[in-house]
């Protein structure tokens, strides 16, 4: 009884985490359980039946593929122009001395801060009195994820720039590269993982929004809108199928990178 | 390689303003080619500063430097014949070594890379380590790397800005004697930044101490510890005795100076002042204790009536503390050759040396400049 008791007592901790893993799991187990349900009804959210209807045919339902089409597009044109710009940005804020330095930096952060819908809804407000009344769609959509997405580029490549060690350059400079090399042969390099790390969470911000998107869209429907829209009457199991595809992609992403860091430090070693 | 003997660096006026901070202030130097020139003083001095501005990382307020015949004063770092090993290397973490190294040769589209960097690693003795990254190198290995980084350029001037700051104590040394024998191998001017005298004095030519953004002295170690010209410079490399007193007149080529009473003489060549009140300075090893009263050499320079008040045996020598009447205590170290008893606390001694050991300097200078500097900076 005691050793029972003093096994459990060791492994605590890893009951603790498993339970805390299971929780944060568990939802896109089910989404990954019901892209394979063969539902009864319209309107069923119990597992009826096992089929791979779904999986063979993703875009039956009417729409869906369009819109997941117009997010993957708004997700891409956002990252890029926003990862840009947003870089741009730190470099400035970080290695430049300006006036209003300190105010743009407190400025950045606004966008975050401040709830989505007061943001969603002036950017309508915006548009409508700029007459683009009856024109919302995928660009008015695009210009709303640029601007929130902007803030988390220039949070986190600033977050990098500051980290590294300025003599790095210097250290470029003094053996010979001009300053368009120390750029790409240091600065790049150095704080790539922070640009793409922007770049990451500045896609999955786009692609997941829906409050912004939503009061910004005109007619266009993204991924998320239409989800919200037959959350209302029927749900597609299909649905399930883009949720689970879009998780196993991250997760191929992230396994994939962790497995060639390993690789490249096995390497060297 | 430069070979003509005309390529000596030269800095004439230079100042650099910080904002609401004088960095440097109107600096001359002159740097022989193939010298090792040692930059020495206590951190904020603005020995790096100038470092720096050679460099071409520091554009200069006033001034203008120059390499041989080459105004090399506005020219952006790349365009110049200097190279730099950074303090704590600035190694690129995400090059292996053998990238690091060849990163210069790489840049002015030099070939044979392989074969030149396998030579400068072989040098630093690093040759099996080309495929490591910095981080898996440790401090010593590091400092090595970033030396062949710069010397593989065979720049005109390589300038090393506290190369050895980061290592433990006996790393620094064998890294000393190394960095030595490297320079004399190659016979590249170097310009070596350092706090620690030490460093200066084993390696070194020409040692410049610097102080607030001004040059005190100038001159071969051997010279500046001698005869040090400024209370700073007296304190700052190895330790002194300053002591108040006022000069009574001249004789024979030697002053006459009177200490709280006592008459001794110094030649007039170790005066920096011949008239009015001044420092009287003697280093620590140069005095000799004596049991009170004992015959001394004759010419010698006395002060009479001393007590010992505390005695350190560090092994090789004894330091002594040794009271004089008026209050003050000098510094005494006598080596342990064991040619007579040590003193013990409270015995009354004599303090001998000779006259052209003595040096004497303005007493409008702080007999403490340069003291406090070395205890902040050994840390």
């Amino acid at each position: 009884m005691t050793r029972v008791g003093r096994w459990i007592g060791r492994h605590l901790i890893l009951f603790a985490g498993l339970l805390v893993l299971l929780y944060l799991f568990a939802p896109i187990f089910v989404v990954m359980l019901m892209s394979f349900n063969e539902p009864k009804s319209k309107l069923s959210y119990t597992f009826d039946g096992f089929t791979w209807e779904n999986w063979q045919h993703p875009c039956r339902p009417s729409g869906l593929c369009e819109a997941v089409s117009v997010s993957l597009r708004i997700g891409l044109v956002a990252t890029v122009i926003a990862t840009a710009l947003g870089t741009l940005m730190a470099f400035a804020m970080v290695r430049r001395r300006f006036r209003g330095r300190s105010a743009t930096n407190l400025f950045i952060f606004l966008p975050m801060a401040s709830p989505e819908i007061v943001l969603g809804s002036s950017l309508l407000a915006l548009f409508v009195s700029s007459g683009f009344g009856g024109r919302l769609g995928f660009w008015t959509i695009l210009i709303a994820h640029v601007m929130f997405c902007l803030s988390f580029v220039v949070v986190t490549v600033k977050a990098r720039l500051t980290g590294m060690d300025s003599r790095l350059e210097q250290a470029a400079m003094d053996l010979y590269a001009n300053e368009w090399q120390t750029f790409w042969r240091i600065t790049f390099p150095l704080v790539f993982p922070g640009i793409l790390a922007a770049a990451l969470l500045s896609f999955s911000l786009s692609f997941d929004d829906f409050i912004i998107t939503n009061l910004n869209a005109g007619t266009t429907v993204t991924f998320p809108m239409f989800v919200w829209g037959s959350a209302q009457r029927d749900i597609p199991p299909q649905i399930n199928v883009i949720g689970t595809a879009m998780f196993l992609l991250a997760l191929v992403l992230v396994l994939g990178g962790e497995l060639a860091r390993r690789r490249r430090n096995a390497r060297v070693r | 390689m430069n070979l003509t003997g005309s390529s000596d660096l030269v800095l004439s006026g230079i100042s650099k303003q910080f904002a609401g901070h004088r960095a440097v202030h109107q600096l001359d130097l002159t740097v022989p080619q193939g010298e090792f020139f040692a930059l020495l003083g206590p951190s904020g001095c603005g020995k790096t500063t100038t470092l720096r501005m050679v460099a071409g990382l520091e554009e200069p307020t006033a001034g203008t430097i120059s390499l041989g015949d080459q105004d090399i004063t506005g020219l952006r770092p790349y365009k110049r014949p200097v190279n730099t090993v950074f303090q704590n290397y600035a190694l690129f973490p995400h090059l292996d070594i053998f990238e690091n190294v060849a990163f210069g040769l790489r840049r002015r589209g030099i070939k044979e890379v392989r074969q030149k960097v396998g030579e400068m690693l072989d040098l630093v003795e690093l040759g099996a380590y080309g495929k490591r990254k910095p981080t898996q190198l440790s401090g010593g290995q590091q400092q090595r790397v970033a030396l062949a980084r710069a010397l593989i350029n065979r720049p005109q001037v390589l300038l090393l800005d506290e190369p050895l700051g980061a290592l433990d104590l006996k790393l620094r040394r064998q890294m000393q004697i190394e960095l030595k024998r490297i320079q004399t191998e190659v016979g590249i001017t170097f310009v070596h930044v350092t706090h620690d005298q030490e460093e200066a004095m084993t390696m070194a030519d020409t040692i410049a101490v610097m102080n607030a953004g001004v040059i005190e002295q100038l001159g071969s170690p051997a010279e500046l510890y001698d005869l040090p010209a400024t209370t700073f410079v007296a304190n700052f490399l190895g330790q002194s005795n300053l002591v108040r007193a006022t000069i009574l007149g001249q004789a024979d080529g030697s002053v006459v100076v009177d200490v709280h009473g006592g008459k001794i003489t110094v030649p007039v060549p170790r005066c920096r002042v011949t008239e009015g009140d001044v420092w009287m300075g003697i280093r620590p090893e140069k005095v000799f204790l004596a049991p009170a009263g004992s015959e001394e050499e004759a010419g010698s320079n006395v002060l009479r009536s001393a007590v010992v008040t505390d005695v350190s045996y560090i092994g090789v020598s004894t330091q002594y503390l040794a009271k004089l009447p008026w209050g003050q205590e000098l510094t005494v170290f006598e080596q342990n050759t064991g040619a007579r008893a040590a003193l013990k606390v409270g015995d009354s001694v004599d303090l001998h040396w000779q006259p052209s050991h003595t040096f004497v300097l303005d007493a409008a200078q702080d007999a403490l400049a340069g003291v406090e500097d070395i205890a902040d900076d050994a840390g």
